[in-house]
């Protein structure tokens, strides 16, 4: 039995900041799904079902929060449903909700993602000590960087690299007045010159910490043919493996491999650096683009850093990644992997504004969680898929 | 849509597990359970979906260890809900009917001793004028049970009766941590606790782990001759809070049970982790006198946090499978106060398509 | 013996809630002495206000003062208060309905046993002596005696120093079990011996061992003690401060590959400077005094290089 065609009619995300300590939760998650609501021309009554997605309770301190918030996201009498798949979430979300609709139990399906950090400290949240272990972590940053450096020494990439990564999402986020992150006038330089953090990874090289939300109207074949510009899923995949096993590759996790080989084959995709036309990749930490672009099939395994060192990931370039600035520039966890694959629906439907790769047709949404250990992708097209 | 099936089940229900909160211990003989069961390894499931808590295990990612039970090189297709089970269920079911996959297991696990249980759930209510309070979830189960019996539509001897028939019930169920019955009147004889609940009336804290095995079509056939079809499933929410809420009714019951379709249900397990909680679903459900409820003995017999609801499930899946009953119902439940609710409807014969 | 080992872990924070318009509205009411609720658009007015209305969905907008005077619709006895309730001695949780308002809201009532409160009884704010904008601002209710003498409605609000963040601490308390296995494991530690455990199906050795092998789901078996010296595979230099953290930066974090494991561990390197530690390095464990072991990782004070020569990548790149 195949699935049924469900595509993007539409987004909406918040203006990410360290702290919107303009708008409670709720507020935050309205914010996102009511421009979503707008982008697809439908009302909140409209809607059959709500999928929540976000990154650990103890964040925002509640268990749980969709139960609350059930009333204010207009899910009462609706099917409500709450994922969490760590910094994958948001992709993970998406995916649950495009499989309402695939499995035809509905035709409007809304979905929202968050995280409002600034009512804790994710730091905290992460390194609650476990008894009878000892604490030498240091947050995401600490848990990523060995890995990073393991990246390195297998494929000899320059050290400046990920500062080109960093660079270059830094400006492309200039482009998009939603992100968190606008700093002007950041170099590769001027990355390079920043405050080493996490050796081999610096200040500049990391995602910020956000308050924000992204919301998606998913609907059938029937609904979409309305829309002036839906973006069709031509493939939406999910693959775990553990955090910690003997002898596991934590540069270029099998599940990653394994994710994008089975979505390539979904979607049709034979030779996805000449297919794809924008990526919007889960790149929390500058060096991931790289190790990403390997492990999807954009380059060879050690080749990935010459792809980012031509230019070619660049806006404009052959393969452009994170035109919105990406993780690196706006990441409230539960909410980034949504925003790659919202993103990626803009790009497609031609609405991405100031940040569009011109004629994009096939974009693909990325999002990763755990210790590289939880992967969420799709793929979605301007054209229905045959 | 496609036929799918319940065709395994396994659970481990435990008054206080002294290992680790990620359960993993549990969980792998669990999955051997269902294993056994279907005569499968776990290269023949499709997708995986389990359900958890961090806010019970008390730390972030409490889950992500919680797939090293399954074994996952090679890496699995496999999703997580921060829901009971029975969502879980729900979440492979669709993944079922999309046609990605034909066949899934789905679990969940939670140690609810690891903090004071009724204290952590005040972590689950609006954060800025309830939880503050900290009322614990016997004191939310209070005030519905006096705002029915207040109403009149239930009194404490209604709600011994449902206490007695579960504890009498439980006895056959070895699963059970709280079992014997006795007698509506030596019931009402014990002490009252959170005035207008005596302790019996309350579902024992729990620990433990439970799975439930889904397969489509042949797939269902193959494992068993009697496969439980699910022939409706639905679920549905409410708004949170008791001051606008009717507490001695729950809507999304009603919507849950009018989207799975509970005519002719022969036996019904409902997810009630209160004595008069019950008497609500069962009235939302509109299920008659004919229906057997909870034979199992139900959740005041032991009610795993995060599995309790699937549990549910599998039991009314069981009844289908041992030629007992030809049609049955499963309810979960979530939230304080019956907030949200789902009801899975179960048949011995396969719809016709 | 008991199975397995386990300890207390407190989870606390101090939680900053942005309340938005509508909830910074009602407890701005809390801090100035007036309770504050919201007309819907059918017509109820609820206390707190909710906010967004549940049939337009739009933000709540019109706001209503009801008094601090109102009627119990429902209650409970609360025989063993848990932390950080209202009260630590026995008392009610109640549905109290305002007048002025068509729904109850949920708070104490201060009374000494359940024969002193009814549905039906009539209740009244009782303040908390100092006043912040939260919902413990109302102390309790309180049983209305006398309705000529009941509490007055409050006044307005301070319109130009609106409440817009609340903190919330949560202190949870938990008991934190380590699974047999790693109870086997830390047993060891207090003896100075590191145990690592096989997996029966890959034969790959486990250390700390694992209740299920994660490539194969099998419980690691058996007990083999392991060598105190390793190779580092890889490692970050530390050099950011953060909440909780226990050692102080710059330091280096790194994966260390013990002799007869197939995992590496996490831990400290020292007795070298950050910048000399390589990938590859030979390391051994540092011990604390033996009087200071108990069943705990930092038995091993951090690892220390041997001087040997570096291992060769090939031996280890399979680790990373």
């Amino acid at each position: 039995m195949a699935k049924q065609p469900a595509a993007v009619i539409g987004v909406g995300q918040t203006h990410h900041r360290a702290k919107r300590d303009d708008v409670s939760m709720a507020g935050l998650c309205r914010e996102a799904m009511d421009r979503a609501l707008e982008d697809a021309g439908l009302t909140l009554d409209e809607i059959d079902a709500i999928v929540v997605g976000k990154a650990p309770d103890l964040f925002e301190g509640v268990m749980m929060p969709e139960l609350y918030l059930a009333e204010a996201l207009g899910a009462v009498g609706k099917p409500l449903l709450r994922v969490h798949t760590a910094g994958s979430v948001g992709g993970s979300t998406a995916i649950v909700a495009s499989s309402l609709v695939q499995a035809g139990v509905h035709k409007k399906v809304l979905t929202v993602a968050y995280e409002k950090q600034s009512e804790s400290n994710a730091m905290w949240a992460l390194s609650i000590p476990i008894p009878f272990n000892m604490p030498v972590h240091a947050g995401a940053g600490g848990y990523f960087a060995p890995h990073v450096r393991s990246y390195i020494r297998r494929s000899g990439a320059p050290e400046h690299i990920g500062a080109i990564v960093a660079a270059k999402d830094r400006n492309n986020a200039l482009k998009n007045p939603y992100a968190h992150l606008h700093n002007e006038g950041t170099t590769v330089e001027s990355v390079m010159a920043s405050t080493m953090l996490w050796d081999p990874i610096r200040y500049d090289e990391t995602c910020p910490s956000s308050d924000g939300a992204c919301a998606l109207v998913i609907a059938s074949e029937d609904v979409a043919a309305s829309s002036p510009n839906p973006a069709w899923i031509h493939g939406t995949v999910m693959r775990s493996e553990a955090t910690t096993a003997a002898e596991r590759d934590q540069v270029n996790p099998q599940a990653s491999r394994d994710a994008a080989a089975a979505l390539w084959k979904q979607a049709g995709i034979t030779s996805p650096v000449d297919e794809i036309d924008a990526a919007e990749i889960y790149v929390p930490f500058s060096w991931f683009e790289p190790m990403w672009l390997e492990s999807l099939g954009f380059a060879a395994p050690g080749e990935g850093w010459k792809l980012t060192e031509s230019g070619a990931t660049a806006l404009g370039g052959k393969i452009p990644v994170n035109c919105s600035g990406g993780v690196l520039s706006s990441n409230p966890i539960g909410a980034s992997g949504m925003l790659r694959f919202g993103e990626a629906a803009l790009q497609v439907r031609g609405l991405a504004g100031e940040h569009q790769v011109d004629g994009a047709r096939k974009a693909l949404g990325h999002a990763y969680g755990g210790g590289s250990q939880f992967f969420a992708m799709w793929v979605v097209g301007s054209d229905k898929p045959s | 849509m496609r036929d799918v099936a319940v065709v395994g089940f396994a659970q481990t229900q435990l008054e206080d597990f002294d290992g680790s909160p990620t359960c993993v211990e549990l969980l792998v003989p669990l999955l051997a359970e269902c294993y056994e069961q279907t005569g499968w390894t776990r290269k023949d499931i499709g997708f995986w979906c389990s359900g958890s808590s961090d806010y019970l295990a008390g730390r972030s990612f409490s889950f992500v260890q919680a797939v090293d039970a399954i074994g996952v090189i090679p890496p699995v297709n496999e999703s997580h809900v921060e829901m009971d089970l029975a969502w879980a269920m729900y979440e492979a079911w669709i993944k079922i009917q999309t046609g990605e996959v034909d066949t899934a297991l789905v679990y969940a696990f939670g140690k609810s001793s690891a903090g004071v249980l009724r204290r952590s759930l005040s972590m689950q209510l609006e954060p800025y004028t309830m939880t503050p309070l900290w009322p614990d979830t016997v004191s939310l189960a209070g005030l519905q049970a006096r705002a029915g019996i207040d109403a009149g539509q239930w009194d404490e001897a209604a709600m011994a009766a449902v206490v007695n028939r579960s504890l009498t019930d439980a006895e056959k169920n070895e699963h059970a941590v709280r079992k014997g019955g006795s007698s509506v009147e030596e019931l009402l004889a014990r002490p009252m606790y959170a005035d207008p609940l005596r302790k019996h009336d309350c579902a024992p804290v729990t620990d433990g782990v439970a799975a439930i095995v889904l397969a489509a079509g042949d797939r269902a056939r193959d494992v068993r001759d009697r496969p439980a079809w699910i022939s409706g499933l639905a679920h549905s929410v409410d708004a949170m809070s008791m001051g606008t809420r009717d507490l001695t009714r729950s809507p999304s019951t009603a919507r849950a049970g009018a989207g799975a379709g509970v005519e002719g249900v022969e036996i019904a397990e409902l997810h009630a982790p209160f004595s008069h909680q019950e008497l609500i679903v069962t009235r939302e459900l509109g299920l008659g006198s004919d229906v057997v409820i909870n034979p199992s003995g139900g959740p005041l017999s032991g009610n795993p946090m995060f599995s309790g609801g699937g549990i549910r499930i599998g039991e009314a899946a069981r009844r289908i499978w041992s030629g007992e009953a030809s049609r049955t119902l499963g309810h979960a439940t979530s939230g304080p106060a019956l907030q949200q609710n789902l009801v899975c409807v179960l048949d011995a014969e396969q719809k016709e398509a | 013996m008991a199975r397995t080992l386990s300890a207390p872990v407190t989870v606390a924070f101090d939680y900053t809630r942005s309340t938005g318009p509508v909830l910074g509205r009602f407890l701005t009411g809390l801090r100035d002495g007036v309770l504050v609720g919201a007309r819907t658009s059918s017509g109820t007015v609820v206390v707190p206000p909710p906010e967004y209305d549940p049939v337009t969905h739009q933000q709540t907008t019109d706001f209503v003062e009801v008094s601090p005077v109102g009627t119990v619709t429902s209650w409970t006895w609360v025989p063993e208060p848990v932390a950080d309730q209202p009260f630590d001695r026995p008392f009610a949780f109640a549905l109290v309905t305002l007048d002025g308002a068509d729904a109850p809201m949920l708070h104490a009532v201060d009374v000494a046993s359940p024969d002193e409160i009814s549905t039906g009884m009539r209740v009244q704010v009782r303040w908390a002596e100092e006043r912040v904008g939260h919902i413990t601002d109302i102390a309790c209710f309180e049983p209305v005696h006398d309705e000529s003498a009941a509490s007055p409605s409050g006044g307005g609000l301070m319109e130009d120093n609106l409440v817009t963040e609340v903190v919330t601490p949560v202190r949870l308390d938990y008991v934190y079990a380590a699974s047999p296995e790693e109870s086997a494991f830390y047993r060891g530690l207090k003896e100075g011996r590191i145990l690592g455990q096989r997996c029966p199906t890959c034969q790959k050795v486990y250390v700390p061992p694992r209740s299920a092998c994660p490539a194969d789901g099998t419980p690691t078996e058996g007990e083999i003690e392991l060598s105190h010296t390793g190779t580092i595979t890889t490692f970050c230099i530390v050099n950011v401060p953060f909440l909780g953290q226990k050692i102080t930066p710059p330091y280096v974090s790194a994966y260390v590959l013990l002799d007869g494991a197939d995992i590496a561990l996490l831990h400290l390197i020292l007795d070298v400077p950050a910048d000399e530690v390589r990938m590859g390095m030979r390391v051994k464990a540092v011990w604390k005094p033996e009087e200071e072991w108990e069943h705990t990782m930092e038995n091993i004070s951090h690892f220390s290089p041997t001087g040997e020569p570096d291992a060769d990548y090939e031996t280890y790149r399979q680790h990373l």
